[in-house]
């Protein structure tokens, strides 16, 4: 099989260089291996290949060689996903997106853009802001992420509480699909006629196509902004503040909340001088029109003080605003001061389970004899638990992948879901039949064969176990179906 | 018809139902044979895996309300009544989500929810609503409302769905947190699909805080003033919750309104804003046409036996819905039509077209000439005469309809479920 694969992909290769140049197209293992991974290191692949792609033309030639001789090809932009949702194929094509950067068109009067894949989410808001727009999906890698990893991680950020997603924010793309062929779907008006593609195409972390344009909104800045920090005793009373605000009818921009782990963290990694002695803090933003924002403002403080908070700060100006976010936003990274190693898992809970989870976290942390640090976005109940460990301990490891394995569990027991916005990937893909069925399962991928009967768009990712799509796409019937198409359709 | 004895005998078991259909089960003028009226997603599944094994074409049927939208179906043998499965199946109040089955009426739900305050924010036309609306079929035909401006669209709002595929499967995606990314999101693919993919059995959404007060203001004038006008309210920093147009037929001005909703006493201080910008006066309830679908003056009741009202939904960028009521206007004069036009300034209206066939043939047409492109704005048709069908496309341009049938092709195969009904014959 190798053998075989390894031929097929010469000869794309010997394609690609033809269509592209050999510029475009790496070959090279050193500079190949520059693309091993993507934000979740532990996972590396050197691809088989890789293309750096600076037109759709380019993509679509790219994956008719693939799709002519059964090649896998992966796309990238960036490379900041946490879920290998970018993991590179061994015998595949790596299909990087990061050199088609260029803002096509912001259309403010609209309140549309256009966008090459490769465009850094903060590029777009830094271009419209001075028109008083912005681009709303902020995940914390926004400085460096593309929008077109965006899409396809359909990706969220603490301010999606209020505004969404990024399936919330696309109206138009333009796919090459597995095929090769290059189709419009949506545009600048809203629901275009037919099945909702967009709504399947975001977030299926790039196994049925490749999007080489988007078309997103720009939502108007707010008014006013309004932050601040609460410092409370224990995560209860953090928890309890959150449902109370949540209970008032308000909705935040964001409310994150961070425990002392997490704190100390972010304190030895930005100084972010959080209140001394606090067992969690809020943070808590309200935007909108000013009228509202005070009003509602005077009520969230006043709530957090109801439900014990010790001190409240409130940023007085942007600087001070900065420096709240900084240590929420560092957080991550911080965890590197404190540890040598750590997990950063993504689950969701119902978000009234808070309190419940996060006792049940620390427990099953106990017990391992791992840390867990928290830090997470509990407007939503979106965890994002950052377990702790030295690689160089014997079996550490495997103590904290468990306990992380542990948190979704915990986050499936509760109704809940084993990724708020990292994605599946090549991460999670074993963990999807513990929240789905089989025929859960099966249907999702009914819908990629009908993108990709050929099953080489990305891959490995998302789904646990690889389909054979066939030419009559044959129903299984009968009382045990599965068992059926198990035999038939695995291989 | 084949065998529906088993169909019967399976449905008993769970306290379903098959009857004979009658003259009034008809789809759009497609008689219908039998209505099977399942009360679980387990009596549904029995159901289509007895018609699909039988070669039978189903088509779903919650209240009936828009079941005359879309194309009609191109065969009936099975109504798949929906309206057994009605329970509303968890209230996370804490956590803003509702779950419900698919027959289950809007009307309900929004009763329930609202008991602690909150609201699902779909929007239905109040006379839809009356008439029991259900989860399902507001899901299944894509209702759009005013306030879509703000929160987004029923497919913005879907938080997972459960369907039952025309071989029985019984399958659910997403979940019942508003923030999850595992796995497709196939609850959107399924909204706005007209049941032709399979049945929608259960959906989860999300729901809003009902907010307090609310203004509306509310400006008449020329069409082409008060659509600029409008679209400063859209552009401006006061996040109004809805700002909806209405033009009525044979009219040189049209109305906008604008609603906002919030707390406090803030929303007089936006009212007033919002009145240096529109200009016009600040009132407490909606206009009386507010989120209804035009011209129901016009269309007296009468179009279920294919009278003489076409009813499409028009979209838009923000700067061509001028171009759209410009064009309705000019489309009257041409040929010889009326058109009224309502809906949301953020370019989603619906257009209540009345002539003979070969005319609202061209004004359709001409309406989707108010864009430069199919990317820009589409014009599709929802109810309409077989006559007024036979004269015009009902869809137009449809980008990504080979994917579509693709999709169509592995889920329903035998085309077992709405055969005919969507884009592109689908």
């Amino acid at each position: 099989m190798v053998g075989n694969a390894s031929a097929a992909l010469d000869v794309v290769i010997a394609e690609l260089v033809d269509a592209l140049g050999g510029e475009r197209v790496i070959t090279d293992r050193q500079r190949r291996r520059t693309y091993e991974c993507d934000g979740l290191a532990a996972y590396r692949v050197v691809p088989g290949v890789v293309v750096l792609a600076q037109s759709a033309d380019d993509v679509a030639a790219s994956v008719r060689a693939c799709a002519r001789h059964a090649v896998p090809f992966v796309a990238r932009g960036s490379g900041t996903g946490l879920s290998g949702g970018a993991l590179p194929h061994s015998e595949g094509v790596l299909v990087v997106m990061s050199q088609m950067r260029t803002i096509r068109e912001a259309d403010v009067e609209n309140q549309r853009a256009v966008v090459d894949p490769g465009v850094i989410n903060l590029q777009l808001t830094a271009a419209t802001s001075p028109d008083g727009y912005y681009f709303a999906p902020d995940p914390s890698s926004q400085s460096v992420c593309s929008i077109g990893g965006n899409v396809a991680e359909n990706s969220g950020g603490a301010h999606c509480l209020k505004y969404g997603f990024t399936t919330n924010h696309v109206t138009g793309v333009d796919l090459v699909t597995p095929a090769g062929e290059q189709v419009e779907i949506g545009g600048k008006a809203p629901d275009p006629p037919g099945y909702d593609l967009l709504g399947a195409l975001v977030g299926s972390e790039g196994t049925l196509g490749i999007v080489t344009a988007a078309t997103v909104r720009l939502t108007r800045l707010p008014q006013e902004v309004r932050t601040l920090l609460a410092a409370f005793r224990s995560m209860d009373d953090a928890g309890a503040a959150t449902s109370a605000i949540i209970a008032a009818g308000v909705i935040p921009a964001a409310i994150e909340m961070m425990d002392a782990l997490a704190i100390e963290a972010a304190e030895a990694a930005v100084h972010c001088n959080y209140p001394a002695g606090a067992g969690a803090v809020l943070v808590v933003e309200l935007d909108g029109p000013s009228p509202d924002v005070a009003g509602e403002f005077d009520d969230v403080v006043r709530l957090c003080e109801e439900a014990g908070s010790f001190e409240v700060r409130v940023a007085a100006d942007d600087d001070e605003r900065a420096l709240i976010w900084k240590g929420r936003k560092s957080a991550f990274a911080a965890v590197g001061r404190i540890s040598p190693d750590y997990i950063v898992q993504d689950g969701v809970i119902p978000r009234t389970a808070l309190p419940l989870v996060l006792r049940q976290i620390a427990a099953l942390g106990e017990s391992a004899g791992v840390r867990v640090a928290n830090v997470f976005h509990a407007g939503d109940g979106n965890l994002h638990p950052l377990v702790l460990f030295d690689g160089a301990v014997e079996g550490a490891v495997e103590r904290a992948e468990a306990v992380a394995g542990g948190i979704l569990d915990l986050c499936l027991e509760h109704g809940g879901s084993i990724t708020g916005e990292h994605g599946v990937g090549a991460d999670k893909a074993k963990h999807m039949p513990r929240m789905f069925t089989p025929d859960d399962l099966e249907t999702m991928q009914a819908v990629r064969c009908a993108f990709d009967p050929e099953g080489i768009s990305n891959p490995g990712k998302v789904f646990p176990t690889p389909r054979l799509c066939g030419e009559q796409p044959g129903r299984h019937r009968g009382a045990h179906p599965l068992a059926e198409s198990g035999v038939a359709e695995v291989f | 018809m084949a065998d529906l004895q088993r169909l019967e005998d399976t449905l008993k078991r769970d306290g379903g139902q098959v009857r004979d259909a009658g003259p009034e089960d008809a789809v759009d003028g497609v008689p219908a044979t039998a209505v099977a009226r399942p009360v679980s997603a387990d009596g549904v599944a029995a159901v289509l895996r007895e018609t699909t094994a039988q070669g039978l074409a189903t088509v779903a049927r919650g209240a009936g309300t828009a079941l005359d939208w879309g194309a009609p179906p191109e065969r009936v043998d099975l109504i798949l009544d929906t309206t057994g499965l009605d329970r509303l199946v968890e209230h996370g109040s804490g956590d803003l989500v509702v779950v419900a089955e698919a027959g289950l009426p809007v009307a309900t739900l929004a009763e329930t929810v609202r008991a602690a305050g909150q609201e699902l924010v779909v929007d239905l036309p109040p006379e839809r609503l009356a008439a029991g609306s259900t989860v399902g079929g507001a899901l299944s035909t894509g209702a759009s409302g005013p306030r879509r401006l703000q929160r987004g669209g029923i497919r913005d709002l879907v938080l997972g769905a459960t369907v039952v595929l025309a071989d029985g499967t019984v399958a659910s995606s997403g979940g019942k947190v508003v923030k999850n990314v595992a796995g497709y999101d196939l609850a959107k693919l399924l909204t706005g699909a007209y049941g032709t993919l399979g049945i929608v059995v259960r959906a989860a959404f999300r729901l809003h805080p009902v907010r307090p007060d609310r203004a509306f203001v509310v400006a008449t004038g020329p069409s082409a003033d008060v659509a600029a006008r409008a679209r400063g309210v859209v552009g401006s920093q006061l996040a109004p919750a809805a700002v909806e147009l209405d033009r009525p037929v044979g009219s040189e001005v049209a109305e906008v309104a604008v609603l906002l909703e919030g707390t406090g006493g803030a929303v007089g201080q936006r009212a007033a804003a919002v009145v240096e910008i529109l200009g016009g006066r600040v009132q407490g309830e909606p206009p009386e046409w507010w989120a209804a679908l035009p011209g129901a003056e016009v269309s007296t009741g009468s179009t279920r036996g294919g009278g003489d009202v076409t009813y499409a939904k028009a979209t838009a960028t923000l700067t061509g819905v001028a171009d759209l009521l410009a064009a309705a206007q000019d489309a009257e004069q041409r040929y010889g039509v009326g058109v009224a036009l309502r809906g949301s300034a953020g370019g989603v209206l619906h257009a209540a077209v009345t002539g003979t066939p070969e005319a609202t043939a061209a004004a359709v047409g001409h309406l989707r000439g108010a864009a430069s492109s199919p990317r820009e704005g589409t014009v599709t048709v929802l109810r309409a005469s077989r006559e007024v069908r036979a004269a015009l496309d009902a869809w137009g341009p449809v980008g990504g309809l080979d994917l579509m049938r693709a999709i169509k092709s592995r889920l329903d195969p035998g085309r077992n479920v709405a055969p005919g009904r969507f884009v592109g014959g689908i």
